[in-house]
């Protein structure tokens, strides 16, 4: 893609409804997959696909949010916005990926967790947090691909991973362009300059240390769907790889794995810190380069 | 504890807002909900809610920090992080840091988020207090990077961890970290959990967004109190979407309890010891010998009549 492309440029590419979404991986990327439906509590969320299947030779959970191609598709898979029945059932999923050590590969397409008055009721809040509690010591190896849009917590309760990665036109952000648009320049109209001003494109993520590896898109993918799904297979295979043998040795890689991932997560952040040591009870703390 | 209330020394009516009470002079106290004047000496008595309605009052962190704290006890930690500007924000001609030199200006704190060690009628723990009159609450990388410094020391000093929170939401000014502090705030939690160290969680009004569905809400134990609004998308927005009337009382602490979704509501004169007692049964469990970790389960095993 030429570098010119502005930020509001790749949002629009990344929310265009040609482009594959998490069925079109699983079809191209999963052989022998089998859906598997319903959180055992509420119901069954159509936004979120769940299932396992063989990726390139091993067992795999797969979790994604499910974005459909046409309106009718849409309004069936609530435009890709999961209920807490949603994230519960990828809960569900998470853990049966640690029960039998399957690797958990998520994919990342949503404007967002629905809002909604049953999505309150039920409990959307702590439905997201719940997930991002057992992701974060989930002992099996976790790989994320942000394919469309990482929209908010909506997007991060899936994707808390060993590894993150993000196709060239996607994006990755705290709230949509237009949320942050409407809140602080008081004018929803006023997205393409938020787009750019919030940084929500792979490179801006890569470069600031949250996303392991932006996969290119040399056209933009819904021109080159089978192209797009086989790099992005790429990219899995190679990190899948890495942290696979990295657990080879059972607990004591999955202890280190775990430490890593802790690692990952805790360096994020950007601050400034005076470090006048009288000010800090428990002495100096380390002065702080995030990244 | 009222007079500890009273103690604080910049404990001044201030108007901040519409939840803010109205003092048409020093002597008396304007509730927005029912109109009724209180006589402020009344009002700082009853922790600042009317004794009309119950309205609670919202109260700045070092207030709640002097409801919930032996006199003196409280040490502050990490208080010379600031934020930094990471993305270079700007919007509608204000920059970020300009918003932040505000803030501090408004709300005389430095963050969002104090932190510290402190004691509750001689019980050692670990605080962390949301500022709301500092940009909301919204939880940026200072707020996060507190918040998992104070986890990661009440692990190392086995103290438990009480949380006050409230929220408007995430800090967009510095949109993906502080997107992903919900996460380094979490994964934390996961290591205080496995120390088997308890997180009590107290939510306050308005408490919304990122910290709802994030640190908070996976507590051992959720407070909440009396008529505070609670949820992860906003009234408004809910509203805007999806065309439909919101039921009564929707998203308060009361909906909230009769959905299951927290412990217990505490009114404010009653939080203080009902934490005491909490904290005493979890002080108490540490010393059991059913208490479970790794170790213990195998050696159990081995000598059950031990
Ligand atoms: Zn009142």
């Amino acid at each position: 893609m030429p570098e010119t492309l502005s930020a509001w440029e790749r949002v629009l590419l990344a929310r265009n409804p040609a482009r594959p979404h998490t069925q079109d991986y699983v079809a191209d990327l999963i052989s022998g997959f089998v859906e598997l439906h319903g959180d055992r509590r509420f119901g069954d969320d159509p936004a979120l696909l769940g299932g396992i299947g063989t990726f390139r030779g091993r067992a795999v959970v797969v979790v994604g949010h499910r974005k459909g191609s046409n309106t009718q598709e849409n309004l069936t898979h609530n435009f890709g916005m999961p209920r807490p029945e949603g994230y519960r059932k990828a809960l569900r999923l998470m853990q049966h990926a640690e029960k039998f050590g399957m690797p958990l590969i998520a994919f990342v397409d949503t404007p967002g967790a629905e809002p909604g008055i049953g999505s309150e009721e039920r409990g959307q809040a702590v439905a997201i947090a719940e997930n991002l509690l057992a992701l974060a010591s989930l002992r099996v190896p976790t790989v994320a691909v942000v394919i469309g849009e990482g929209g908010s917590g909506g997007a991060l309760a899936i994707s808390v991973a060993d590894r993150i990665l993000m196709l060239e036109n996607a994006i990755y952000a705290v709230a949509s362009p237009e949320a942050c648009a409407a809140i602080l320049w008081k004018d929803a109209t006023k997205a393409p300059e938020a787009a750019a001003t919030m940084r929500v494109t792979a490179a801006d993520l890569y470069g600031f240390g949250i996303v392991d590896e932006v996969i290119p898109e040399p056209v933009p993918a819904h021109e080159q769907p089978t192209q797009t799904i086989q790099r992005v297979g790429d990219a899995i295979e190679r990190h899948l790889s890495e942290l696979e043998a990295m657990v080879q040795d059972g607990d004591a890689g999955l202890d280190a794995l775990l430490a890593a991932r802790y690692q990952k997560y805790r360096r994020i952040g950007r601050w400034v810190e005076e470090t006048d040591p009288t000010r800090h009870p428990n002495g100096p703390v380390p002065s702080h380069t995030a990244d | 504890m009222r007079e500890l209330f009273r103690r604080q020394p910049r404990f001044t009516v201030e108007p901040q807002g519409e939840d803010s009470p109205v003092v048409p002079d020093d002597l008396w106290v304007k509730c927005p909900r029912c109109r009724e004047l209180t006589y402020s000496r009344e009002f700082e008595r009853e922790l600042r809610v009317c004794p009309r309605c119950n309205h609670h009052f919202r109260l700045t962190a070092a207030q709640r920090i002097a409801m919930l704290t032996d006199p003196g006890s409280f040490v502050e930690w990490d208080a010379g992080l600031e934020a930094a500007d990471p993305l270079g924000f700007a919007a509608g001609g204000e920059s970020y840091p300009d918003k932040v030199a505000t803030a501090k200006r408004k709300s005389g704190a430095r963050e969002a988020l104090i932190t510290g060690s402190a004691r509750l009628d001689g019980r050692p723990f670990a605080l962390a207090v949301a500022e709301f009159g500092f940009m909301g609450a919204s939880m940026g990388s200072v707020f996060g990077e507190k918040l998992v410094r104070a986890i990661e020391r009440a692990i190392e000093q086995e103290l438990p961890l009480v949380t006050v929170s409230s929220s408007g939401g995430a800090r967009m000014q510095e949109s993906p970290f502080s997107l992903m502090q919900m996460a380094k705030t979490t994964a934390a939690l996961a290591r205080l959990g496995e120390a088997r160290l308890p997180h009590i969680a107290v939510l306050v009004d308005p408490c919304y967004g990122g910290v709802t569905a994030s640190y908070t809400t996976v507590a051992d134990v959720i407070i909440a109190e009396p008529g505070a609004m609670i949820g992860f998308a906003g009234p408004r927005v809910i509203e805007q979407i999806t065309r439909q009337k919101l039921p009564e009382g929707f998203q308060t602490a009361e909906f909230l309890l009769e959905h299951g979704m927290i412990d217990l509501i505490a009114p404010r004169r009653t939080l203080r010891a009902k934490i005491a007692t909490l904290l005493d049964h979890y002080a108490l469990a540490r010393r059991q010998p059913a208490r479970r970790t790794a170790g213990a389960a195998a050696s159990a095993q081995e000598a059950p009549d031990a």
